[in-house]
């Protein structure tokens, strides 16, 4: 009886149709479940740029613990972690580097710009040895201003790099 | 490797010997080297969780440390060139980016070096609440060098409790001036405001339990056997070599040396207050990392005598006109005990309202010449400890 | 020396200014600096009489002309040691300064191994606190100044040297083969190593003996002018 129901003009819309069932039976679920695991421990790479170091650092003491977030950062091996902090000033001589680090990071990875002197140079804008933010390099995903940025503020930074993720596809990456 | 000249001045790239299959494609400075049968180049660069923001091109031999070559550079932005630009105001915010959690003593030798030029007397009161704010922002950065060291050794306790302690201190800032960090607090004439109502009391609660808890320290780091053997007989830097090689701050007071800025020059009202310069004998690592940690307790006591001595009233900042300039061909050189040691600021201005130039001696700078000496023969394991006992801010070394 | 009551130029400036007016009073100070300096080119005259000024510009000899003038308040144990620079070396040494806590020296050159070697040995000086170069394209030269202290004496804590050389500048800068060298302190102080390091690249000043003449803080591609130079301009400026 299903042979005589799946004529090659049913089958197309037969199929689409499963696939749709698919998609929000299993596919939804799965891809909030994969986004869920990525919001709740992304970890930061162990690059300190400059100064903004500081409030970086400040921000995971006892008392703005971003690493209830399940952001910790105490990681030597890159191959591990899938944010990259850029806190701070960007020179010349740091650039290739950044860059290579992020390079070798597997996906999914995810850049914060943190502070007015990687989001646009901020005070040293017309030095010789600075890049003018690090648009140019890096495909940022949330900047955070300030110089240098309050803990709480960076802290406001990474819950909206999760709402971000929240929305993203979850498997577009292989 | 700091005995062979290269081969290309002009090109200045930090290995001697460029593998050129990859030099093609790989920018200058990350080529990489001929390999040799026994020694090692190991890159501790700027992304590892044991090097700051530098660089350490250390060659080993099995498992000690043949050579060291420490490339800074990676957060050199030009300060002193872009201090030519601006003028005697409008530098304050630039010249505390260095440290920008010990920025009232960065700015100190340069208030007082512009104040020299211009011919100004600062208040009384003025001065007490500089030396305030300065021992405060010593004890602040001292405390996220522990902490730092801590997550050097792998003692993540060592860097938990500092940077929760210091809080105390960033919020007492936070009053007096406004901001956690990079304060701007110190200008020529004085400093920028007056400090809130209740003030004292507060400052005097929180310095009391500061004092306390830093004391409990003893127990879980000073004492603690696994930070004993890590760091003692480590380093050691004998007292002739201190001083031959220009090392400044706890380094050199911690080989026996006895020379605080605040002693020997005193500068402001440091010379009516009552305090010790701390000096141990061994030179080593444990000194290093002790030093500091009993220069915080003096700190304490200055700051509940200053609060003390401070007069109750008067003002605290002198007027000046907008676009200062000093008159003539003038030079100052002035310096100050930070917290990693004698901070120096070399004006030489031209009756311009900008300098002509400013060039900013830091400790860090000065002290990064015992690295390359110290690591010599140390095992791999004990590069971490001995390097950031060296009070090294890698950042200020860039300026 | 209170610079509004128009007393002749001194040299010796006490560290509590007599004169507490909010502005920025001129200091009568910098008048007998420019003799020695090259920075006759901010022309000031404030207040002193013109009594050796304008004549004094050109050359560094006129600083034997100063002595009269400041006569007034030097601070004897800094004049005690530049004395004893003076009379050692002669005229092959010139007293820049006489202040409180600073003694400020210009030598030249060719002889500044010698004034090194004297200053460490002789009067006890032991390391080198900074080494500051400054670029004056209106004489040509680029002076590098050496701020020298001591450690292992006590009567020289707060004593600071200056020791200031010159180095002839080239307009178009090849640095490390054209004619701004200077001969390297590092086999007298140790401590320049890394401070020398930093002036090649920072101004080309070729430090002839000194092992190690390599880039520090610069990018390894760094191509352009020597940044501190008064010809590189900063963008925009």
């Amino acid at each position: 009886m299903l042979k005589d129901l799946m004529t090659p003009e049913n089958a197309n819309v037969f199929v689409g149709k499963l696939g749709d069932i698919l998609e929000k039976a299993i596919g939804k679920p799965l891809g909030y479940a994969i986004n869920w695991g990525r919001i709740w421990s992304l970890w930061p790479v162990h690059i300190e740029t400059a100064c903004c170091s500081v409030e970086f650092g400040a921000a995971s003491s006892p008392r703005y613990d971003v690493e209830r977030f399940g952001i910790i950062e105490a990681f030597g091996s890159l191959r591990q972690c899938d944010l990259v902090v850029v806190q701070g000033t960007i020179t010349r001589k740091m650039a290739p580097r950044l860059r290579l680090v992020y390079d070798q990071m597997p996906e999914p990875k995810y850049v914060i710009a943190m502070g007015a002197c990687a989001i646009t140079g901020g005070l040293y804008f017309d030095s010789y040895n600075v890049l003018p933010g690090i648009d140019g390099i890096l495909p940022v995903d949330v900047y955070v201003p300030g110089c240098p940025p309050r803990p709480e503020t960076l802290i406001q930074g990474c819950i909206l790099l999760q709402e971000k993720i929240k929305r993203m596809k979850a498997r577009t990456i292989v | 490797m700091t005995t062979e000249l290269p081969q290309n001045i002009k090109s200045g790239s930090s290995e001697t010997q460029i593998d050129k299959s990859t030099s093609s494609w790989l920018p200058p400075g990350l080529a990489l080297q001929k390999v040799d049968e026994r020694i090692m180049t190991l890159n501790v660069g700027p992304q590892h969780p044991g090097s700051g923001h530098m660089r350490l091109i250390v060659q080993i031999d099995g498992d000690y440390i043949v050579a060291c070559d420490p490339d800074p550079g990676y957060v050199h932005r030009g300060e002193e060139k872009m201090a030519e630009y601006r003028n005697y105001i409008t530098n304050i915010p630039h010249l505390e980016r260095p440290v920008i959690h010990d920025s009232c003593n960065i700015l100190y030798p340069y208030v007082l070096g512009v104040e020299e030029l211009l011919g100004i007397e600062v208040p009384e009161r003025a001065k007490y609440l500089r030396v305030i704010g300065a021992e405060i922002n010593r004890c602040i950065y001292i405390m996220y060098w522990l902490a730092i060291y801590g997550i050097f050794l792998g003692h993540s306790t060592m860097f938990m409790w500092p940077t929760g302690d210091r809080e105390l201190l960033i919020d007492l800032m936070e009053k007096m001036t406004g901001a956690r960090v990079t304060h701007s607090h110190f200008v020529p004439g004085g400093v920028r405001n007056d400090l809130p109502a209740n003030f004292e009391d507060v400052c005097l609660r929180q310095v009391n339990y500061f004092e306390k808890r830093i004391k409990e320290y003893a127990a879980v780091f000073y004492d603690n056997p696994i930070l004993i053997s890590r760091t003692k007989d480590t380093g050691v830097l004998s007292r002739q070599d201190a001083i031959r090689l220009g090392t400044t701050g706890s380094v050199l007071r911690a080989s026996g040396v006895d020379f605080d800025v605040r002693k020997k020059e005193p500068y402001d009202v440091y010379d009516e207050l009552d305090f010790e310069s701390i000096v141990m004998k061994e030179g080593d690592s444990y000194a290093r990392s002790k030093v500091p940690w009993l220069d915080m307790m003096e700190s304490c006591r200055i700051i509940r005598q200053a609060l003390e001595k401070i007069p109750k009233s008067g003002s605290v900042r002198v007027k000046l006109k907008p676009n200062p300039k000093g008159k003539g061909f003038d030079t100052v050189y002035k310096r100050v005990e930070s917290g990693r040691g004698s901070l120096g600021c070399y004006i030489v201005s031209d009756a311009k309202p900008e300098p002509y130039r400013l060039k900013l001696s830091v400790p860090s700078f000065r002290n990064l010449i015992a690295l390359p000496y110290l690591l010599k023969g140390e095992k791999l394991g004990n590069m971490p400890s001995v390097y950031w006992s060296l009070n090294y801010w890698p950042v200020e070394a860039d300026r | 020396m209170s610079s509004d009551s128009g007393k002749p130029t001194t040299d010796s400036k006490p560290d509590s200014k007599p004169d507490s007016k909010p502005d920025s009073k001129p200091d009568s100070k910098p008048d007998s600096k420019p003799e020695s300096k090259p920075e006759s080119k901010p022309e000031t005259k404030p207040e002193t009489k013109p009594e050796t000024k304008p004549e004094t510009k050109p050359e560094t000899k006129p600083v034997v002309k100063k002595p009269e003038e400041k006569s007034v308040e030097l601070p004897e144990f800094e004049k005690g040691i530049s004395d004893k620079i003076v009379e050692k070396f002669g005229d092959k040494v010139e007293v820049a300064f006489v202040k409180k806590d600073r003694v400020g020296i210009n030598v030249s050159r060719e002889n500044i191994h010698n004034v090194a070697k004297f200053i460490r040995d002789g009067l006890n000086y032991d390391h080198v606190e900074s080494v500051s170069g400054v670029d004056y394209p209106q004489n040509q030269e680029i002076a590098v100044v050496y701020h020298i202290g001591s450690y292992s004496d006590p009567s020289l804590a707060r004593q600071i040297l200056v020791l200031s050389t010159t180095a002839q500048r080239e307009e178009n800068p090849i640095p490390g083969n054209d004619a701004t060298r200077l001969p390297t302190l590092r086999d007298v102080f140790y401590s320049v190593e890394f401070h020398e390091r930093e002036i090649f690249e920072m101004f080309g000043v070729y430090f002839e003996g000194h092992p190690d003449n390599r880039r520090l803080l610069l990018p390894e591609d760094w191509a352009d002018l020597p940044p501190l130079r008064k010809d590189f301009a900063i963008k925009g400026r």
